[in-house]
């Protein structure tokens, strides 16, 4: 693991692009364990970047305090030039949207409804204007119900609008959850494991969704275990093991990397009772 | 609980079963003829022959019921035609022989307890209660019915308005009748009678259709279930006692559905919620004319109402703010104990132990009147020639209370306020991670539901007369919180209904005054056992049934059947 942050820096692609996450030097302490250590990540604006792992590398721990539901123990994230607020729900309102591992939909809500929460943060009704049906209260809710059926047009969801989001296919809940997501108006939108659990089938669509999502502008870091899905998608690919930024790059160079092929299959030298493999167990870290 | 019978034999018996099932409900038809009991002290007279007493006629109706849903599809398929598939008959057989077996036997325990024993239940009651048994043992080998559809069915508006005006009149004529029991083991009989002609109704699927009638015509629905409401007093020819009950239950039912936006929308469990019922209370009572107000300014109903309101709502907020960070049984404790600080503060505001604001355990006797407008509530008013009084007066202003309460809740509800309040409730991380401000919202639904409950108290002051600590207790927070659940937690009609329940049944049952914890207790676990969702489930969950979309639903049908027929060619659909 000799790999400082300068040398995993150098094999970042400098387009030119504006960043618009920077993620510097975060480190994630719980107790003893140290699920997130000192790894730095830039996303630029339009661009689809990876971050894979095995499991327990503490991939989604780095989301969680991206996304400020972890206070990271040191290091700082930037998001558009702005050091990141400190409650999960300020992160949202800057522009970034996160879909969770577990699908976390709202179970007893129509699937509008459930879009229609995220955009909670971009709509200002209150109290008075709902209980007396102020204008303010009937133009949004026109608009929001309006753009939240565009949304579910969008990501494939046409007339499941008044189905409880619990009894949707496992597929539709996936393609809801980033729905919901994409109706907070992010800029950077952050995917844990979109394809977990999905046939072949559905992975393509979610690959073509995830394309559609980068062409409306959006940028995009999504986690995900399918390594052909990954290297199809992604501009960028960020190896994460045991809390550390192994190797960052483009696809073939992440792909070929030895040490990135030791940490999932292990290396010729070592014998398996040493080095368990990647599936050999689920890491604590990876809460 | 549940028998589960093996679907051969379903199929094997099924026409034995029918008609044992039809002998057995004809059997207690025929008991009605013959004297249930010794005396006619007991129920409502039940010693002659050949004359029924008006509980053996109300209770004749569910056999009366079953046979005529075991019998009609005896006809055939082909004649009955689409009516063979769209309702339930076999089910709702099973449950109508169910509940008159359980009328029955709550006739004969009454009879035997009034009368001091079993001797003295006559032939005509053990023949009720034998045929109820037939029945019962007989239609659980009927093949299960499926699901009914007949809410699918088309129906033009003037048949759903009727519907609507039908269940109206009968919800009055019931609740007018109901009332006026005075024993009660009558109550008892015929309350169990109206549940049992309600769930078979329901197996049958009525409640469906009218589901969706309700829904396509909802200001139908509101308009005439305040009409009927308003109506009530004048069923009661003048009679104060019903009133008083009546306007309690609105009362009861105010707070609770401002409780219903904390436990119901948000998911908070608050176990000190008549607190701020008390807190609307004392305002109204120290800010009224009583000669032991200790604050000698007494402003018009109305400023007090919206300050009775802001007090409770401002209480709210200071127990909110530090505590709503806890989550769970940690903020049921704090409430809990909240509730108990309240009582115990009112109680110490005496001039010795504080400032004297409540005048202590004895809180302020002789609250006026109120006077809105020129309308004395204390005086009985002459209207349509049927005395309306004082209790009429106040069960009429909560009316009004009510509704606004009811538009708050539902606008509320409706808007994204509500959205974000039950996002919080279904997953409260997932809401925040989506940007919506949980601890505002939350604090907001703690500060909102005590102002509907400070308002609720600002009338319950003048109703009462008098105000003091010790109506403020915690039984009367977990009566509330009962009431939410039971009625349907997150709805209008449920919290309703649940607060008219627990409201109801303790006057009419003051014969088990002693055992009437014992009663909830029971009626609570068996709800959770059997119908967690309360007896109105959340109308999101309704949303299910809710599509217009008339393509789908047609899918939907024919995929069910297509369905049914596959797994089971034989039961599925409609079998004799």
């Amino acid at each position: 693991m000799g790999v400082t942050i300068e040398e995993a820096m150098k094999s970042v692609d400098s387009s030119g692009r504006d960043v618009l996450l920077d993620a510097r030097n975060v480190t994630m302490q719980f107790g003893g364990l140290r699920a997130v250590n000192d790894v730095s990540l830039q996303v630029h604006s339009g661009e689809i970047v990876g971050l894979i792992g095995p499991n327990g590398a503490g991939k989604t721990t780095f989301f969680n305090c991206l996304t400020g539901l972890y206070k990271p123990t040191s290091g700082t994230v930037y998001f558009a030039g702005e050091p990141l607020p400190p409650q999960p729900r300020l992160v949202v309102r800057t522009g970034m949207a996160r879909t969770f591992q577990n699908i976390r939909l709202f179970h007893n809500m129509t699937a509008l409804e459930n879009v229609m929460v995220g955009m909670y943060c971009r709509t200002k009704t209150n109290a008075l204007d709902a209980v007396f049906r102020l204008p303010r209260h009937r133009h949004e809710e026109v608009a929001s119900t309006e753009r939240a059926r565009e949304l579910l047009a969008f990501v494939g969801l046409t007339g499941t609008e008044n189905q409880l989001s619990r009894n949707l296919p496992y597929g539709d809940q996936r393609r809801l959850e980033i729905a919901r997501a994409l109706a907070t108006d992010p800029k950077l939108l952050l995917l844990d494991e979109p394809t977990a659990g999905m046939n072949p089938q559905e992975t393509r669509q979610a690959e073509e969704l995830i394309f559609r999502i980068r062409d409306l502008g959006l940028a995009v870091l999504v986690i995900e275990h399918d390594m052909r899905f990954i290297f199809n998608l992604c501009d960028r690919v960020a190896c994460l093991v045991r809390g550390e930024v192994l190797v960052e790059g483009v696809g073939d160079v992440v792909q070929n990397d030895p040490r990135v092929i030791e940490a999932y299959i292990g290396s010729p030298q070592t014998t398996p009772y040493e080095q368990p493999g990647p599936d050999s167990g689920k890491g604590a870290s990876d809460a | 609980m549940r028998v589960v019978i093996p679907n051969e034999l379903k199929i094997r018996y099924r026409y034995p079963a029918r008609a044992l099932g039809i002998a057995g409900a004809v059997l207690m038809v025929v008991s009605i003829l013959l004297p249930w009991a010794y005396a006619p002290t007991a129920l409502d007279d039940m010693t002659y022959y050949g004359a029924p007493s008006p509980l053996q006629l109300f209770f004749a109706i569910l056999p009366v019921l079953v046979i005529l849903l075991l019998a009609i599809p005896l006809v055939g398929k082909a004649r009955l035609g689409k009516a063979a598939k769209i309702v339930a008959w076999n089910t709702s057989a099973k449950t109508a022989s169910i509940m008159s077996l359980i009328v029955a036997a709550v006739a004969v325990t009454a009879i035997a307890i009034d009368l001091g024993g079993l001797i003295n239940v006559e032939l005509g009651g053990w023949l009720a209660l034998l045929g109820g048994v037939i029945a019962v043992a007989a239609t659980p080998f009927l093949p299960d019915s499926p699901e009914p559809t007949l809410y699918r069915v088309k129906s033009p508006k003037w048949l759903q308005i009727l519907g609507i005006v039908i269940l109206m009149a009968l919800l009055l004529f019931g609740a007018a009748y109901i009332l006026g029991f005075e024993d009660a083991d009558d109550f008892l009989m015929f309350a169990a009678f109206v549940v049992g002609v309600v769930m078979v109704l329901r197996q049958f699927g009525v409640f469906g259709w009218l589901g969706i009638a309700a829904a396509a015509n909802n200001r139908v629905l509101v308009l005439s279930a305040f009409v009927v409401a308003f109506a009530f007093p004048f069923t009661q020819n003048g009679s104060d006692a019903n009133m008083s009950v009546a306007s309690q239950v609105l009362i009861f039912a105010a707070t609770a559905l401002g409780l219903n936006i904390v436990v119901g929308l948000v998911g908070l469990l608050d176990l000190g919620y008549i607190a701020f019922l008390g807190a609307g209370a004392f305002t109204a009572a120290i800010l009224s004319e009583s000669a032991f107000s200790t604050i000698k300014w007494s402003p018009p109903f109305i400023v007090t109402v919206l300050i009775a309101g802001t007090v409770s709502s401002l209480l709210g907020l200071l127990i909110g703010a530090p505590t709503l960070r806890v989550s769970g049984d940690y903020l049921a404790i704090v409430t809990l104990a909240f509730g108990e600080i309240f009582r115990i503060t009112m109680n110490n505001l005496d001039g010795n132990d504080g400032p004297n604001l409540t005048n202590g355990s004895n809180g302020i006797p002789g609250i006026p009147d109120l006077n809105l407008f020129g309308f004395d509530f204390g005086k009985a008013h002459v209207i349509l020639g049927i005395d309306i009084g004082r209790f009429a007066n106040y069960y009429w202003l909560m009316l009004v209370v009510i509704a606004l309460i009811i538009v708050v809740f539902t606008n509320l509800n409706h808007s994204r306020i509500g959205r974000g309040w039950v996002a919080i409730r279904e997953d409260e991380l997932a809401a925040e991670a989506m940007g919506v401000n949980t601890f505002t919202l939350k604090l907001l639904a703690f500060a909102g539901g005590a102002f509907l409950a400070g308002v609720a108290g600002s009338v319950k002051a003048h109703y009462d007369v008098s105000v003091t600590p010790d109506q403020y207790v915690f039984l009367e927070s977990a009566f509330l919180l009962a009431a939410v659940v039971l009625g349907g937690m997150g709805t209008v009609m449920g919290v309703l209904i649940g607060a008219t329940i627990l409201k109801l049944l303790p006057e009419k049952l003051r014969f088990f005054a002693d055992y009437r914890l014992l009663l909830f207790g029971l009626l609570m676990v068996v709800m959770m056992r059997f119908r967690p969702e309360g007896i109105v489930p959340d109308e999101r969950r309704q949303l299910e049934f809710h599509d217009a979309d008339e393509e789908l639903a047609e899918e939907v049908e024919e995929d069910l059947t297509s369905h049914h027929a596959h797994l089971n060619p034989e039961v599925g659909g409609f079998v004799l």
